[in-house]
């Protein structure tokens, strides 16, 4: 057995070194492949700094957009209108995907269950534009005219299937066994759902809705036919808003210089406040664990 | 009765069956040539048998150690649990009995130093009944007989009435042939400790098949000292 | 409470007959305090069996051992005891059980209430991760909206009635998670016994446990012993044989044989019984 053994443990020197040298090649393409995937992200984010952190000054945060051949002027109404479209939209959007996410988890097995889901995963395969003329036939054009009201409503209805299925996902991986123990002490069902369960898939959820939220964020498409624009600030509900994204759309196709300098700076803004939100989302969750 | 799921354990078990019986047919053995020997004053055979007790007492040591290795690796239960407990306690009954036979072996060659002795009829009657309860015990352990065991112990009676019957008679040969009466005396002592020891095993055994302890309650059975 | 039914001993296998008081001994042979009956328990999931029938009174302040191989049925039997079973999807559960006489399965009965009075400790530990040790010890009660006047206390009492106290005590805030198993699991059952069960339901509960930490859970089911009602599923027959009072043994659904423990383990009445017990089991 020993004098077979042994010429065995060294006759394996070359076919060892190939199969080393195939485990570098693989390494080596997997890490090569990844830092080209990085190359747009990067540039991007070089290529925004570098183009539009010229154009950030406080009058830019502060200012209404001036006319067209004034220099200077800000996107002040865009930043705030940005916000309220997105805030309208998560206090529209998050609700009922979450309701719906918990009840998937947690008693989603029959035709009912089966036809929410799918309905979902379509949703969230839907162009964002087709949503902004879905809204635009369903409100702007029944309310005469474009609103912050219809661009929320767009952009939660993009929301949704995202906050449904995280909700879902999140929940399912809750163990049985936490579910189990609470129903062994005697808690009805509602109460370990939203004590137990609910409580204890929370730090993923919430990361998930901030993802959701950045995303929406970022849209353009459905707040053309919506929420439109306003060069000035925004009058109500019921009235056009300007946004970061669509402010960004206008002025990029504009002719003019100036505009495109804007554009360029509100881009770069854009990109670092739903960076903030990321990181935030982030750190929230990280905390609330180690916290715990 | 099914085998072991665990092979291993039971060819354990059938080991430990294996030298209890060996150690069973070796002290019945000791026993006839003890007997034998008295009756011929063999003292060759004698001489024989003393040094086979050596081989059963390292039978005892062996298996209780097989016993306590099965007891501390299996943790047997039930069946298997009584069957270990019997024969652990069963080896001691056994090794006595072959210590009593040695001390037969020993009178024996006391007396072959001393002119032939009138041997009392009643100690032959005795060791053939002691012996066949001897046997007897033994097979029901091997067959797990609880039946005929049970007929062992009642029959401990008779072998106790037939050494009452002789304790008077050789009591009275003490005033004329004072060492030879000792002896024989001794021996029919050997021989009811021989079936004492046949009867712990039936019990034993009774025990290992049904699970019922019935030490100490034949008593009642037995008839008054005759 | 009272109890009449006298018959439920009579449908089981083989009566149980609590031990004689020590032969000679000047104790009056009072009459066991059934505190659990099972009366025809039947179970299944969709249109499979699980129980077949059974039916088997538990005495009270004492260790029931429940084995058996897999899929006997020993787990689904613990889980009608206190309407755990009903809560998986197409689980049925016929037949009665009893606890002080009242059927738990009557019309009028809330399974939320009965699983207050029969506690539950499963198989791998499952405290709460959200919340600290003393809030898991707590979360019977505040997660039923229960006000405790005494938080600290509660929790000191029931932390010592399981040995974790002098373990635990340094940081009490910290996470139940951040428990080893054992302790995990005796947290668990502190989080039981926070709500004063009168019976005590055990689902392999040292099933993910070092041998340790599963002595420890057994002191403490001797220690129970004397204030709760205890059932314990284990897998483990030498568990059952060191601390149960009584075991039955169930197999294919149905129970086989229901015994003091030392008979089951030294003179089982039922072949089945003696074949599984000494690993004979096809």
């Amino acid at each position: 057995m020993s004098t077979r053994a042994a010429p065995l443990l060294e006759a394996s020197d070359s076919s060892y070194k190939l199969r080393k040298a195939k485990d570098r090649l693989i390494r080596g393409l997997c890490v090569a492949f990844t830092l080209l995937a990085l190359v747009p992200l990067f540039s991007v984010l070089y290529y925004l700094t570098a183009r539009g952190i010229g154009g950030v000054n406080l009058a830019f945060f502060t200012e209404l957009p001036r006319p067209v051949g004034e220099t200077g002027g800000g996107m002040a109404n865009s930043i705030v209108g940005s916000a309220q479209l997105v805030g309208l939209a998560c206090l529209f959007g998050i609700p009922p995907g979450l309701l719906a996410g918990i009840y998937l988890a947690e008693s989603g097995k029959g035709g009912l269950a089966k036809v929410i889901r799918f309905t979902a995963d379509v949703l969230a395969g839907v162009p964002s534009i087709t949503v902004g003329v879905f809204v635009y036939s369903l409100l702007v054009l029944t309310l005469g005219r474009f609103s912050m009201l219809a661009g929320a409503v767009a952009l939660a209805v993009l929301m949704v299937p995202t906050v449904t299925r995280t909700t879902e996902e999140l929940m399912r991986l809750v163990p049985e066994q936490l579910r189990e123990a609470g129903l062994g002490l005697g808690l009805p069902r509602w109460r370990v759902t939203l004590k137990i369960t609910l409580r204890t898939a929370l730090p993923g959820i919430a990361t998930g809705i901030m993802l959701a939220v950045a995303r929406v964020a970022g849209e353009t498409a459905p707040l053309l036919f919506t929420a439109f624009s306003n060069r000035f600030w925004n009058d109500g509900i019921d009235q056009p808003v300007s946004s970061l994204p669509v402010q960004i759309y206008t002025y990029a196709v504009s002719p003019f210089e100036d505009w495109h300098q804007q554009a360029w700076a509100a881009a770069f803004v854009l990109v670092v406040f739903i960076l903030i939100l990321n990181i935030t989302a982030r750190l929230l969750v990280r905390h609330r664990v180690k916290g715990r | 009765m099914t085998r072991h799921t665990d092979r291993e354990y039971a060819r354990e078990l059938d080991l430990l069956r294996e030298r209890v019986l060996l150690m069973g047919s070796k002290v019945e053995a000791m026993v006839g040539d003890a007997m034998q020997a008295f009756h011929e004053r063999d003292t060759q055979l004698a001489r024989a048998t003393l040094r086979a007790d050596h081989e059963v007492d390292q039978l005892e040591l062996e298996i209780d150690e097989r016993c306590l290795k099965l007891l501390a690796r299996r943790q047997p239960v039930a069946s298997d649990l009584r069957f270990i407990t019997t024969s652990l306690k069963l080896v001691t009954d056994l090794e006595r009995v072959g210590d009593l036979a040695t001390n037969i072996c020993e009178r024996t060659l006391e007396l072959s130093l001393e002119p032939p002795v009138a041997i009392d009829p009643r100690l032959p009657r005795m060791a053939q009944l002691a012996q066949e309860m001897l046997a007897d015990a033994l097979n029901s352990f091997v067959q797990s007989d609880a039946q005929r065991a049970r007929a062992v112990v009642e029959r401990d009676a008779l072998v106790d009435a037939a050494y009452a019957e002789t304790f008077p008679a050789l009591t009275q040969r003490m005033v004329t042939e004072p060492d030879a009466a000792q002896r024989l005396l001794s021996v029919g002592r050997y021989l009811e400790r021989v079936a004492d020891h046949a009867t712990n095993i039936a019990e034993m055994v009774v025990f290992m098949v049904e699970g019922k302890d019935v030490r100490h309650t034949f008593h009642a059975v037995r008839p008054m000292d005759s | 409470m009272n109890l009449e039914p006298a018959e439920p001993v009579v449908t089981a296998p083989t009566p149980k007959v609590k031990a004689p008081s020590a032969p000679g001994g000047a104790e009056e042979p009072s009459a066991p305090e059934v505190k659990l009956s099972a009366e025809d328990l039947r179970a299944r999931f969709g249109t499979t069996q699980v129980l077949k029938g059974i039916s088997m009174p538990i005495e009270a302040r004492t260790v029931t051992a429940v084995i058996g191989p897999s899929g006997c049925g020993k787990s689904t039997f613990v889980r009608c005891l206190n309407r755990m079973h009903e809560v998986a999807p197409g689980a049925v559960v016929e037949g009665r059980v009893l606890l002080d006489g009242q059927d738990i399965y009557g019309a009028q009965v809330d399974p939320v209430l009965v699983r207050r009075h029969i506690g539950m400790v499963f198989q791998k530990p499952n405290p709460f991760p959200t919340l600290s040790i003393q809030d898991n010890v707590l979360a019977g009660l505040r997660l039923n909206g229960t006000r405790v006047p005494n938080p600290a206390e509660v929790v000191e009492r029931r932390l010592r009635q399981v040995a974790l106290w002098d373990e635990v005590k340094d940081g009490l805030d910290r996470s139940g998670t951040s428990l080893s198993g054992g302790q995990q699991q005796r947290l668990c059952i502190a989080r039981s016994l926070a709500l004063e069960p009168e019976v005590l339901l055990m689902d392999e509960p040292c099933s993910a446990l070092d041998p340790i930490a599963t002595a420890r859970v057994e002191e403490l089911i001797h220690e129970l012993r004397a204030d709760y009602t205890i059932v314990i599923v284990t897998h483990n027959m030498q568990q059952a044989a060191r601390v149960a009072d009584t075991t039955a043994f169930f197999y294919m659904g149905e129970l086989v044989e229901y015994d003091q423990t030392d008979v089951i383990f030294t003179r089982p009445k039922q072949r089945k019984t003696e074949d599984y017990i000494t690993g004979r089991f096809g």
